[in-house]
């Protein structure tokens, strides 16, 4: 199959960027996407051309390293990640359209690569059950309903991809905050710290220049870890009661 | 020169040794640990665990990685579930029996006192882990729910869907941000290790490259912890991610760490065949597949057909056939080299003929569709995502793949190398799985390293240290990173015509072919010729584009192939020079009648571990001798 | 306190580091969370409103003077009906101004768009509260001007129907008998719809009531419930028109 694509180039944070056309020839419609960007890079190289950089790592979906817009949408068309996109997915000869996740907090690095340190700054506001190592009770002495360890799973699925931020058109970190308050919020563990870490954690998604949510939804339809949106609403819920505890604590 | 490895295994009975030794150990007290600074490199299960647990201790923790987030480390790509002999499930599991599983699922390849410590500890992971909140499945009562998994006989498994090693590094890494937060460790992302530091004779310190701006510059500590995970990707091709590397522990054998068993590989029978050379990496499909699906190939040649044109007669279920006890469910290596010889014999199936089939037809017929999509409905689905065949109309294709590595730096039982003051945790050391690793023992493995070996054994050595600080002003430091500065500007100036890709390539095709999953002494011979002129050749032709002082892909990756093309060698030398089989590797000159793997226990029940001689000179071989007190050594059998 | 805190924030606005107050109230306000939750309390009010008004308007249909009866009993209030009017007016502006600091923030927050777009399941609507809202507030001032200032058409002022009362009656027909008044009516309401058909279903998700078995109703309720408000609201100038009221 051949494609053409439109890449955005862009040598580091502090220079302009732009987009550049390249032919992406004879690539085989079981590559994947990556793949094919691989086989670009490896004809850009023995052409002299500085190869495009973007991130992977596992290439099987479940690191959260790979991001790309394609066509405008993060992880591309269908569920899954980017590394999972296979390009039988296109019809030959199509146009491909290749940026960068975009939001104010997530700085470019160079071309493709952005800077998502800003998922663990969040984190480190209060994203975690403080346990000293060695002095946790035996496992099965707290009994977790079914339910809520399902519910708590399906939170923690979240890959930390940053691509609800990349389709949000206002780049709200929401769907990835709610993710992580959801998951250590519905077990039993979770709750001393509930109150302090919802907060602290939407203050610091706020510091760090994530927009707000407006309920596009954008977020949960490209979620490559299928995170409901509802997570979000548990956020919002959990958010105002642990402020109205705080503010009638005064 | 030879010297003598002392692995300082306690004294008294194996049941009391890690007890005793702890209460042995040397102390520091809590108002000395923060004059203490450790750099820990790696942040996957063992790396982020042992950075969180030093930092809570008190002490003063640097924490690298090279991917943009410690949350990233290749542990998160484990699927299938962390073992612990916690015998919930009363089915007579027990901590002795989970030991006694991995000695001899390594093929007695293993420190015993190692592994009764891993088996012992696998119960306050689990209590760790969960207090933390890692979402484990649970039954309706509310605790937790385990399976069975690599074919043992008890339910010890612990799992969280099939991203169980996602959620226990998502519980080390929220731990380590909460130490970063309170400020106990420092977090480099995007920092690649280049290099080990030696102040006379000590690991004191790192060489490392910000992987942004390209920036070289050293690190001073107390001591170093590597934790930077297995080297599979010496092979191209294999189910590891595509950072995965050998380049810090390589770099930390050349300053006179051991390489301990490099040639201890293990090879996943359940992965998506290779379609086409543009391929990055394989995929592993779980093991799980195998207790429904039935291995076949046509018993002819080059059969044209399709699998549903070609007659249950003329297929050869040849797992069933030869292992009518175990059929399709025989251990990893028995599955993986049945399947290469199968494809060796020309019957191999899909386009490049390396592939077998795992057939759901029958299961589907006897439980109905909708049984096998409950089963495995995720895994089909992937599959088809990937190779766009629906595989509950026609049989999966499957081939081996590299997907584990047993070898790794020699260590004692203080999980310290011959190198004093360095410390080896994960899939980086060689310590707990012997020449094969069963299912669900290298997350076990890595927390068990990262959450309590090491916090507590670090000690020994820093209680030796008071006083003795490095500095990166010392000559020692200035020497390292100049060394590192003048490789790489050597490899951005030699400006030649091949990619990195495609020597890493070619490299991998050569080991995987003589040094996969069957190796012989006459092939292993071939590697060793070959590899050292493709070595030369990479150094006169590779083409890195760009400069150093930028974030350079093509300059990360031609770094650590420069590290593959020499531990490729090692590995081969090791694979030549053990002449027997045993687990993972199997050496076509020695096997029994059946085929199986023949172990000479009389000669290589050691550990063989490599000392760096220099370039163009052959390694040292120093061995461990393996006693074994409390298991018998016996013959595998899956007949 | 809480107009304080307006300022500060906006005031702060362009720079992207944001802080937070020690006072837990303003600090709740100068969150994302917390002024969503302002934006979704007061667009509930004023959804109470709209709800409440379509019914009194709707009393047309029953006949002069039961409509013009029903204002009287308003204006009677009196000093009640100057209470709600000022905490309508508060709701409003306050709505007012949190979606416009939230909408700079965003702006913040996304510098570039890209260059194509891949929406998935945003809507229209959704896309368009800013705006939507902006020509509601045009609507509503137009409106007070029209039927309560009654500036545009000073007749209104002194019609009165047999009874004594003000003849709203007559003023929303004789209104409404302009063409152009009742397409302005039409666009202005289509807008509010619009806004309310994502805005219902906002709110529930923002309060945070939302969840699993209620999301998929809650999303189909609140776009039925917006066109139920345009039907009921538009059926006064399309019968008037019409002729059918006269
Ligand atoms: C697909 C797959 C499935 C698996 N499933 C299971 C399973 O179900 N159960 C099980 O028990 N095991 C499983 N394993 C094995 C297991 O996941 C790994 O052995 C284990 O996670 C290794 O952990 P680690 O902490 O030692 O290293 P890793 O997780 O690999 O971490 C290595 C760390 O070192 C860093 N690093 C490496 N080199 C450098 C350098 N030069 N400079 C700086 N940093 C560096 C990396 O950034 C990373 O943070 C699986 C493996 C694979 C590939
Ligand atoms: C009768 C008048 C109005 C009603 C009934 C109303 C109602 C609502 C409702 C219910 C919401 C959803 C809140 C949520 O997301 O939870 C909303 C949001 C919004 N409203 Fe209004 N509104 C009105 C007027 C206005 C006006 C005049 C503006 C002009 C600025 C405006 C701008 C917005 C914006 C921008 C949002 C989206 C805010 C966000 O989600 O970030 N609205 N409105
Ligand atoms: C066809 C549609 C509408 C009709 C016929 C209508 C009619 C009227 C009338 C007759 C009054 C004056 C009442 C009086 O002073 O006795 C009034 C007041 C008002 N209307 Fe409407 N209205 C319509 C739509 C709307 C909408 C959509 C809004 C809000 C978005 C709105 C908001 C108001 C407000 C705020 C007042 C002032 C109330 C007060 O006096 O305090 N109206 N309307
Ligand atoms: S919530 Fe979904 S899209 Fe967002 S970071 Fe997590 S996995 Fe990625
Ligand atoms: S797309 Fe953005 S607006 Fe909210 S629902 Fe998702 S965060
Ligand atoms: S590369 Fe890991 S998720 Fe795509």
């Amino acid at each position: 199959m051949n494609f053409k694509l439109k890449v955005w180039r862009q040598k580091d944070g502090a220079s302009p960027g732009s987009f550049k056309d390249y032919d992406a020839k004879d690539v085989p419609s079981e590559a994947s996407f990556l793949e094919m960007l691989d086989i670009v890079n490896e004809s850009l190289a023995a052409s002299g051309e500085d190869p495009i950089a973007f991130d992977s790592d596992c290439r099987e979906g479940i690191c959260g390293t790979c991001s790309l817009v394609i066509n405008g949408i993060p992880h591309g068309p269908g569920k899954g990640t980017t590394c999972q996109l296979y390009m039988r997915r296109f019809a030959d000869s199509d146009t491909i359209w290749i940026e960068p996740f975009r939001a104010a907090a997530f700085p470019p690095i160079k071309d493709l690569v952005v800077d998502r340190s800003a998922f663990d700054r969040i984190i480190e506001a209060g994203g975690y059950i403080v346990v000293r190592t060695g002095s946790a009770p035996e496992a099965n002495s707290l009994p977790v309903a079914k339910h809520d360890a399902d519910l708590a799973m399906e939170a923690a699925a979240c890959i930390g991809c940053g691509a609800c931020v990349a389709a949000c058109p206002n780049s709200a970190a929401m769907l990835f905050v709610s993710a992580k308050v959801s998951h250590l919020g519905l077990l039993p563990q979770g709750q001393a710290e509930r109150e302090s870490r919802v907060i602290h954690m939407v203050r610091k998604m706020d510091e760090l220049g994530f927009g707000s949510c407006r309920n596009h939804y954008e977020c949960e339809a490209i979620c490559p870890a299928e995170v409901s949106a509802t997570f979000m609403a548990r956020l919002n819920q959990d958010y105002a009661l642990a402020s109205a505890k705080k503010v009638l604590a005064v | 020169m030879s010297m003598i490895l002392d692995p300082k295994i306690p004294s008294g009975p194996l049941e009391k040794k890690w007890s005793k030794h702890r209460g042995e150990s040397k102390l520091v007290a809590p108002n000395n640990r923060p004059k203490f600074d450790l750099i820990v490199v790696g942040s996957g299960l063992a790396g982020a665990s042992a950075a969180a647990t030093l930092g809570e201790l008190g002490y003063n923790v640097k924490c690298f990685c090279f991917q943009d987030s410690p949350r990233r480390a290749h542990s998160i790509a484990a699927q299938g579930g962390i073992n612990a002999a916690k015998n919930y499930q009363n089915d007579g599991d027990s901590v002795f029996r989970l030991f006694y599983d991995t000695i001899k699922g390594g093929d007695f390849r293993s420190r015993e006192a190692n592994v009764y410590r891993l088996a012992e500890i696998s119960l306050n992971i689990i209590d760790q882990c969960v207090a933390q909140g890692v979402p484990f499945a649970r039954e309706y009562g509310g605790l937790l729910a385990n399976r069975s998994f690599g074919g043992v006989q008890v339910s010890r498994t612990f799992y969280a869907r099939g991203q169980t090693g996602q959620q226990l590094l998502l519980g080390a890494y929220q731990a380590l941000q909460h130490e970063i937060a309170e400020g106990t460790v420092k977090m480099y992302p995007r920092t690649e290790m280049l290099d080990l530091v030696l102040v006379n004779g000590h690991a004191k310190g790192i060489v490392v490259r910000n992987l942004v701006t390209g920036e070289i510059n050293t690190h001073a500590a107390d001591a170093v912890i590597l934790a930077t995970g297995g080297y599979g990707n010496v092979f191209y091709l294999s189910t590891n991610a595509k950072g995965c590397n050998v380049t810090a522990t390589w770099r930390a054998h050349k300053r006179g760490a051991l390489f301990a068993n490099p040639c201890f590989t293990q090879i996943h029978p359940t992965c998506i065949p290779v379609s086409g050379p543009y391929q990055a990496k394989l995929t592993l499909m779980s093991e799980s597949l195998r207790n429904d699906g039935r291995v076949w190939v046509p018993k002819k040649k080059g059969d044209p057909r399709s699998p549903d044109q070609i007659p249950k007669e003329e297929r050869d279920y040849y797992l069933e056939r030869k292992y009518p006890a175990f059929g399709n469910l025989v251990p990893r290596d028995i599955a993986s080299r049945n399947a290469k010889e199968v494809c060796d014999q020309g019957r191999g199936v899909g386009p490049s003929g390396l592939g077998v089939y795992l057939d759901f037809s029958d299961a589907i017929q006897r439980h109905g569709e909708s049984t096998i999509r409950e089963r495995y409905g995720n895994l089909f689905e992937m599959y088809q995502n990937i190779t766009n065949e629906n595989a509950y109309k026609t049989p999966m294709r499957i081939y081996p793949a590299v997907h584990y590595t047993m070898g790794g730096l020699w260590v004692d039982y203080n999980l310290m190398t011959n190198v004093p003051g360095l410390h080896v945790l994960g899939e980086a050391n060689f310590s707990d799985h012997g020449a094969n690793r069963l299912g669900a023992s290298a997350l076990m493995q890595g927390l068990s390293d990262g959450y309590f070996v090491i916090p507590s054994t670090i000690a020994n050595y820093l209680a030796t240290q008071m006083g003795k600080k490095a500095s990166t002003e010392q000559p020692e430091f200035k020497a390292a990173e100049n060394e590192a500065r003048c490789r790489i500007n050597r490899l951005l100036s030699i400006k030649g015509k091949k990619t990195v890709t495609t020597f890493h390539r070619e490299l991998g095709l050569l080991v995987w072919d003589k040094c996969g999953m069957a190796r012989d002494a006459q092939g292993l011979q071939e590697a060793l010729q070959k590899i050292p002129a493709m070595r030369a050749e990479f150094w006169e032709n590779v083409n890195v584009l760009g400069d150093g002082a930028e974030f350079n892909q093509a300059l990360e990756h031609a770094g650590r192939v420069a590290d593959f093309l020499e531990f490729a060698e090692l590995m081969c030398l090791d694979a030549l020079e053990r002449n027997e089989s045993c687990g993972g590797h199997f050496r076509l000159e020695f096997q029994t009648k059946e085929g199986e793997a023949l172990r000479d226990d009389e000669h290589y029940c050691h550990v063989a571990a490599w000392e760096y001689a220099g370039p163009h000179t052959r390694p040292n071989l120093i061995k461990e001798s393996l006693g074994f007190e409390y298991v018998k050594l016996s013959q595998r059998s899956y007949k | 306190m809480l107009i304080a805190s307006f300022m500060s924030v906006a005031s702060l606005s362009p720079a992207p580091v944001r802080k937070f107050s020690k006072n837990p109230l303003i600090a709740f306000y100068q969150s994302s969370i917390g002024k969503k939750y302002v934006v979704a309390g007061t667009g509930l009010i004023l959804i109470v409103y709209v709800l409440g008004h379509l019914v009194g308007n709707l009393q047309i249909f029953s006949g002069q003077e039961r409509i013009n009866a029903y204002s009287k009993f308003l204006h009677d209030l009196g000093p009640i009906l100057w209470l709600v009017r000022v905490f309508l007016l508060a709701a409003f502006v306050t709505h007012i101004v949190a979606t416009i600091q939230l909408a700079q923030e965003n702006r913040l927050a996304k510098p570039r768009k890209y260059a194509v777009t891949g929406y998935q399941r945003s809507t229209m609507a959704s896309r368009t509260m800013l705006i939507s809202g902006l020509i509601i507030l045009c609507f509503v001032i137009y409106h007070l001007l029209q039927f309560t200032l009654q500036v545009t058409d000073p007749k209104f002022r002194h019609m009165h129907d047999s009874l004594g009362h003000h003849d709203v009656y007559r003023m929303l027909i004789l209104g409404f008998k302009n063409p152009f008044v009742s397409l302005f009516y039409t666009v202005g309401l289509f807008l509010l719809t619009n806004h309310l058909s994502h805005g219902f279903a906002s709110v529930v998700q923002t309060l945070g009531i939302n969840n699993r078995k209620i999301a998929s109703f809650v999303a189909s309720g609140g776009q039925t419930l917006a066109w139920v408000v345009f039907i009921g609201y538009v059926s006064i100038p399309v019968t008037i028109l019409l002729g059918i009221i006269k």
